[in-house]
C-alpha cells in the first residue's frame, strides 16, 4: 500500500526545464511509482518534480536546517539527518533509487555512504564534478586548482573535500563490487555527451547509475 | 504582544452523558471537558486543528484571561495570529484531558455515587482513553476530520494515537519532542515521583480532599525531579552553575545553592496549584503508552493503518525523549511508506525547548502548516 502521494498543494507539477539540468536527467531514470531516497536532497526540488509527476514515494535526507525547512515549505518529505553517519534507520533493499546528486564530494565516508546506499536501494544514482575534465586539466597545468561551475569553489573555501575522476570513481565502483549500469556526462555548456565519448576527458559533470554487482 | 495574540479568550464546557469506558475497564457514567478555541472554524470545517496538551498543561493553549491577564496561554509563542499555528487559517481546539485538574472531570471532581470527590475512586486513563473523549468533542462541535492534530511529549502520544485510533479523521500530524513509548529510565523517574506522592502522609489514600489538605510535599518533589529531566545539564549549568545562595557555604541541608534555590521555589509553586492525583494518573499514562505492544512491538505495523501526513520534532539536548526516539518514529513511518518528515533542532534547552521560541523550530512548523490545505 502506498500512501505517499503527490502533497496537495503541489498538483500542478514545475516542468522539467525548471529542474537544474543533472537533476532533469537523473528524473528521467525514475520510473513512476517507485521509492525513492535522495540524499542531499537541498530543497527537495527532484523530489517534488518526480512527485508530482511519477506518484514516486520519495524521502530526501538533509542535514542542513535551512534546506530542511525549504524542503517543508514545498511539502516534500525531508528528513534531518547527517549522511556521514550512514542510513541507519532504513532497511535494506527498501527503496527502489537511491539518488546522491554533487553530494559525494563533500563525504567524508565516500565508501561508507556508497555501500549503503545499495544496502537500502537497489539502485543508486551519483552525480559529481569530474576533476579530470579537460578545462580542469588545463587549469592543473597551468598551475592553478580548477575553479568552474561544477567546482565553484576556491581551494581555501570549498565544501568539497575528495577530488576525483570518472576513472578514479569506476576504480572505486570496482573495489566495492558495484556495477556502473550506466553513465551520462555533461559538458560544461550542459550538454549531454555522446555515449561513446570520453567522459573522463569531456564531462564536468558526471552521472553513474549504480547496482551491486 | 497585543498584536499577535489571540487576545481575551475564555473557557468552555461541554458536558457528556454518554458512558466512556475506558482501557482500564472503568467507566465514567458522565464527564466534563473544559476547552478554549482560537480563530474561526471555517464553512466546510476543515480548518480545525486539535493541540494536545503535556503532562502539567491544560486547555489553555494560548490568550489570557479578562480577569487574569497574566495568566497566558501556555503554547502563546506558538499559537495566534502570524504566529507559526497562525489562527489566521485554522481553528484551534485545546481541552483539558480527563484526570486533569483544570475543570475536566477529575480525581477532585465530585463522583456523581457518592456526591463526594472521587479521589481515590477515579479510574485509571491512557492516552488512547483521551484520544477518545476527545474524538467526542469533536463529534459535538461538528469536526469530523482535523487539519492537524499537534503535540509535544504527551500531547505528542496522543496527537500520534489519534492518528491510529481515528486515521480517516486526522490529516497531519505533528509529534514534537516524544517517544513512542517510555524507556526503563522514563519509567524510573515518574515512579520516584509518585513515590514522593504516595508517601506524603497527607495523602490518605488518595482521598485527601476529605480532610481539607493536599500533599503538598510529595508533588513539590515530584515536580523536582520532573523539572531535572526536562532541563538540560548544560542549560542547568549555564543558568546556575554552583552559584551559591548566601556567597559562602552555611554547612546546612536548608538551600546551599542557587539550583536548589530554583527547584524549591518551582515545586512549591507547582503544588499550590496542581492536583496530586492527577499527577499520579497523568504520569501513569505516560508509562502506559505503547501504541507497538498490541503488534508484539512493531511499531511500523502499528502505524500502518495510519493515513496522516507526519511531521516529526525532537530537539538535540532532550535526554528526557531524545532525538533517537523520534527517529524511532521516523523509521517506523518510513516501514511503512507513510508521509513524514523529521527535523532534529540544534537546542540547549533540553525538553522543554518544545515550549519555546526557537527560531528554526518555529520557521519549520511554520513552513509545514503553510502546506497544509483547509
Amino acid at each position: 500500500m502506498s500512501t505517499v502521494t503527490t502533497p496537495a498543494t503541489n498538483e500542478t507539477a514545475q516542468p522539467e526545464s525548471a529542474l537544474r539540468f543533472d537533476l532533469a536527467a537523473i528524473a528521467r531514470w525514475v520510473q513512476p511509482e517507485e521509492r525513492v531516497l535522495d540524499l542531499g536532497c537541498g530543497d527537495g526540488a527532484l523530489l517534488a518534480y518526480l512527485s508530482a509527476t511519477k506518484r514516486v514515494v520519495g524521502y530526501g535526507i538533509e542535514n542542513d536546517v535551512n534546506r530542511v525547512i525549504a524542503c517543508l515549505d514545498r511539502g516534500v518529505n525531508v528528513i534531518q539527518s547527517n549522511l556521514d553517519q550512514g542510513l541507519a534507520g532504513f532497511e535494506d533493499g527498501f527503496f527502489d533509487r537511491v539518488i546522491m546528486s554533487q553530494a559525494l564530494q563533500a563525504m567524508h565516508n565516500t565508501q561508507g555512504i556508497l555501500q549503503e546506499m545499495l544496502r537500502v536501494g537497489r539502485e543508486a544514482v551519483v552525480s559529481f564534478p569530474n576533476f579530470a575534465f579537460w578545462k580542469h586539466r588545463k587549469s592543473i597545468l597551468e598551475g592553478r586548482m580548477p575553479v568552474s561551475e561544477s567546482l565553484p569553489h576556491q581551494w581555501f573555501n570549498t565544501p568539497n573535500i575528495r577530488f576525483f575522476t570518472v576513472a578514479d570513481f569506476t576504480t572505486l565502483c570496482d573495489l566495492l563490487d558495484i556495477e556502473i549500469l550506466e553513465w551520462m556526462g555533461f559538458d560544461d555548456q550542459h550538454q549531454p555527451l555522446p555515449p561513446d565519448a570520453d567522459l573522463n576527458f569531456l564531462a564536468t559533470l558526471a552521472i553513474a547509475r549504480l547496482a551491486r554487482r | 504582544m497585543a498584536v499577535r495574540s489571540v487576545g481575551v479568550v475564555s473557557p468552555q464546557r461541554m458536558v457528556f452523558d454518554e458512558p466512556l469506558r475506558l482501557k482500564s475497564g472503568g467507566v465514567l457514567p458522565r464527564y466534563e471537558l473544559v476547552y478554549e478555541t482560537y480563530g474561526e472554524l471555517n464553512a466546510a470545517k476543515t480548518n480545525a486543528v486539535l493541540v494536545c496538551h503535556a503532562l502539567s498543561g491544560s486547555h489553555h493553549v494560548a490568550g489570557y484571561y479578562e480577569d487574569d491577564p497574566k495568566n497566558i496561554g501556555w503554547w502563546d509563542n506558538f499559537v495566534g495570529p502570524g504566529k507559526p499555528l497562525d489562527t489566521r487559517k485554522f481553528f484551534v481546539i485545546g481541552v483539558n484531558n480527563l484526570g486533569g485538574c483544570y475543570g475536566s472531570t477529575g480525581p477532585k471532581s465530585i463522583d456523581p455515587e457518592t456526591g463526594e470527590p472521587y479521589g481515590s475512586r477515579f479510574p485509571f486513563v491512557t492516552v488512547e482513553d483521551w484520544v477518545e473523549a476527545q474524538a467526542r468533542l469533536a463529534d459535538r462541535l461538528g469536526i469530523s476530520e482535523f487539519a492537524a492534530v499537534i503535540g509535544g511529549s504527551l500531547g505528542g502520544m496522543q496527537a500520534l494515537s489519534w492518528a491510529l485510533q481515528y486515521p480517516e479523521r486526522v490529516r497531519h500530524v505533528l509529534a514534537i519532542a516524544t517517544t513512542p513509548k517510555l524507556t526503563a529510565q522514563n519509567i524510573a523517574f515518574n515512579e520516584v515521583a509518585r513515590q514522593a506522592i504516595l508517601s506524603d502522609p497527607d495523602f490518605h489514600g488518595g482521598d485527601y480532599y476529605r480532610y481539607g489538605v493536599v500533599p503538598k510535599r510529595g508533588l513539590m518533589l515530584a515536580r523536582m525531579i520532573g523539572h531535572i529531566t526536562y532541563l538540560s545539564d548544560d542549560a542547568m549549568a549555564e543558568k546556575f552553575g554552583r552559584a551559591l545562595k548566601h556567597g559562602a557555604f552555611r554547612y546546612s541541608y536548608d538551600v546551599e545553592f542557587e539550583i536548589e534555590s530554583y527547584l524549591r521555589y518551582q515545586g512549591e509553586k507547582f503544588s499550590r496549584y496542581f492536583d496530586a492525583n492527577t499527577y499520579l494518573l497523568t504520569t501513569r499514562a505516560l508509562d502506559y503508552y505503547d501504541p507497538a505492544a498490541e503488534y508484539g512491538g512493531d511499531l511500523a505495523q502499528a502505524f500502518a493503518r495510519a493515513q496522516a501526513r507526519f511531521f516529526v520534532l525532537s530537539f538535540s539536548t532532550d535526554w528526557r525523549f531524545s532525538p533517537a526516539r523520534s527517529r524511532e518514529i521516523v523509521s517506523a513511518l518510513v516501514h511503512s511508506e507513510k508521509p513524514v518528515s523529521y527535523l532534529e533542532i540544534e537546542s540547549k534547552a533540553g525538553h522543554d525547548s518544545f515550549l519555546l521560541e526557537h527560531p528554526h523550530y518555529h520557521a519549520a512548523v511554520r513552513a509545514y502548516l503553510n502546506q497544509v490545505a483547509v
